[in-house]
């Protein structure tokens, strides 16, 4: 059902174009920040408005949309942009990674390889990955400016010092073409590495805060790290309940009130498409260990 | 121009707007600061001192005249020459600001990071500059801590939980990490107790001594002059009214201000 009252894809062509223009500049630019006319938008700021934005600006009639939310194609935030974009333009909807010509998500990179007709379109909350470091968005823009990206390294050191580890577990912070520091928006860490050398194009949109970025294909990206404390993906000790898969991005589901629980892919669609190969999980919980 | 010369004010002078009228915080400021070299200015509250300082570490730029500095040969462009730093680009006087300057701050919280460890703060110029080994950078902490005789044991604890002697002491050490060449103090000592700033004071010679660091140092103390500085230049409603050796300035005051000056120092 298309709501024949809006504009395709809701935004007006002016505005569409504005942001293409902006992005043209971000992939020209990789890991800048480039500002654009954010509008409002029929959903709250937090659900995603900097991504539906770009969505909105680059889909065509031909596009396969595919959304995704924590690696989900069934949660809340996923279904209701997925549902927005079939009654704004009407194009086809899939949840097959392999699929789609355009994937929106919030919190993690599909765990099929994307290929070089597939654009990411990223939900950002926090474009400034120095943010917590320097509240002066002035002096933020001269550090990205100046490459000045020691202070991202004080905060690491202090994990290290205080933890014994580099602790941050999600929006870990890369830097894109080796010249902009970068926030890859809160996906996990295991995810960064997917980033490097992508054949897809992946664009990156802040609605409140106004800014999209952009990682043209195969660019690199890498992780910041100290020489003797190097960048590590996580690992789990169990495999996925459902599909026993053991390199994907697990899920940790408390099933009882005794702890127990259960490990399962954060990506459903691929979770999913084990099981249709035959893939079987042990389905068993974790019991808690004993204290 | 005589050689050797490390840094040089030539006639600088900057002005605030006051009623549409320019009213210069100092003025006319000449001097020639050589390695090695700690210079003392004194003055009462308001003679521009602290303007001075500004000007001469080029955070604030010069309405009249200039500062030269002589920059190391692998910043400077050309063979070792005093650089006009109103000429260099920002890029640049970042650059400078954080590896042959140091800037010690007259409140340790302006120059301390607060919310990391003392360790980071000490690290913070080195990782800059592009260190990135944490070992390393461990070790660097360590050893400046140790030299600027804090309890190594604190070196996970935030600067916040430092007494106000210690958080200067840091922020000494986290400024002489890259083995700066000029260091610019803002009464230093100002706001710490009679026996912490002795101390304070010992280090800081001792420091200046070993390292051949040079120095400009505002105070209002006349004891902390007589203490660090070779030479002092007495300013007063923003310019200089008198300069010369410190125990000739103090032993034989010329300028009236300065024999006033020297005689409201009480002598317990």
């Amino acid at each position: 059902m298309i709501e024949q009252h809006y504009n395709f894809a809701f935004l007006d062509e002016r505005t569409k174009k504005r942001i293409r223009r902006a992005l043209l500049k971000a992939v020209a630019v990789p890991g800048y920040q480039v500002p654009f006319g954010s509008r409002e938008m029929p959903f709250a700021y937090g659900w995603g408005t900097g991504g539906v934005q770009i969505t909105a600006s680059i889909i065509g009639q031909s596009d396969v949309l595919k959304v995704i939310d924590q690696g989900a194609d069934d949660t809340t935030n996923a279904v209701n942009i997925r549902r927005f974009f079939e009654r704004t333009t009407g194009v086809a909807t899939t949840e097959a990674t392999r699929d789609a010509t355009l994937i929106q998500t919030r919190h993690r990179i599909p765990e099929v390889p994307l290929n070089s007709s597939q654009i990411l379109v990223y939900q950002v909350p926090m474009p400034e990955p120095l943010a917590r470091l320097e509240p002066r968005r002035r002096e933020t823009i001269k550090m990205h400016a100046l490459t000045e990206y020691g202070l991202m390294h004080v905060r690491l050191y202090e994990d290290i010092a205080q933890l014994g580890a580099i602790s941050r577990a999600y929006d870990y912070p890369v830097m894109v073409n080796e010249r902009y520091l970068m926030s890859p928006s809160p996906i996990p860490k295991f995810d960064n590495p997917k980033m490097h050398m992508n054949p897809a194009l992946q664009l990156f949109g802040a609605g409140r805060e106004k800014r999209l970025y952009a990682v043209p294909p195969y660019t690199a990206v890498r992780s910041l790290d100290f020489e003797d404390h190097p960048f590590e993906i996580q690992r789990w000790q169990h495999a996925c309940a459902l599909c026993g898969a053991t390199e994907s991005y697990l899920d940790e589901m408390i099933v009882d009130d005794q702890g127990s629980r259960l490990f399962v892919c954060s990506d459903s669609n691929y979770c999913e498409e084990r099981r249709q190969f035959g893939n079987v999980g042990g389905q068993q919980v974790v019991r808690q260990e004993a204290a | 121009m005589k050689p050797g010369v490390l840094l040089s004010a030539r006639g600088a002078g900057k002005a605030y707007a006051q009623q549409g009228q320019p009213r210069w915080a100092c003025r006319d400021v000449s001097f020639d600061l050589y390695p090695g070299e700690v210079l003392a200015v004194v003055g009462e509250s308001g003679s521009g001192k602290t303007t001075l300082l500004r000007l001469l570490a080029a955070r604030l730029g010069c309405d009249e005249g200039s500062v030269h500095y002589d920059l190391r040969a692998d910043l400077a462009s050309g063979p070792g020459n005093l650089v006009d730093l109103a000429l260099m680009s920002q890029a640049q006087l970042r650059r400078l600001a954080r590896t042959d300057w140091g800037f010690v701050e007259q409140h340790a919280r302006d120059g301390l990071r607060m919310n990391v460890s003392g360790g980071a703060n000490v690290g913070e110029r080195l990782m800059a500059l592009g260190a990135r080994n944490y070992g390393l950078l461990r070790r660097e902490a360590l050893s400046w801590m140790a030299r600027v005789e804090l309890d190594t044991g604190r070196i996970d604890d935030l600067p916040g939980s430092y007494s106000g002697g210690m958080q200067q002491r840091l922020q000494i050490a986290r400024n002489l990490v890259t083995q700066p060449r000029l260091v610019f103090m803002d009464e230093p000592t100002t706001g710490l107790d009679v026996s912490v700033q002795a101390r304070l004071l010992d280090l800081l010679r001792e420091l200046v001594d070993e390292l051949q660091l040079a120095a400009v140092v505002v105070t209002h103390d006349l004891a902390v002059a007589r203490l660090l500085a070779q030479r002092m230049l007495v300013m007063k409603d923003g310019c200089v009214v008198e300069e010369g050796l410190t125990d000739r300035v103090l032993d034989d005051p010329q300028h009236p201000y300065t024999q006033l000056l020297v005689s409201s120092v009480l002598t317990p």
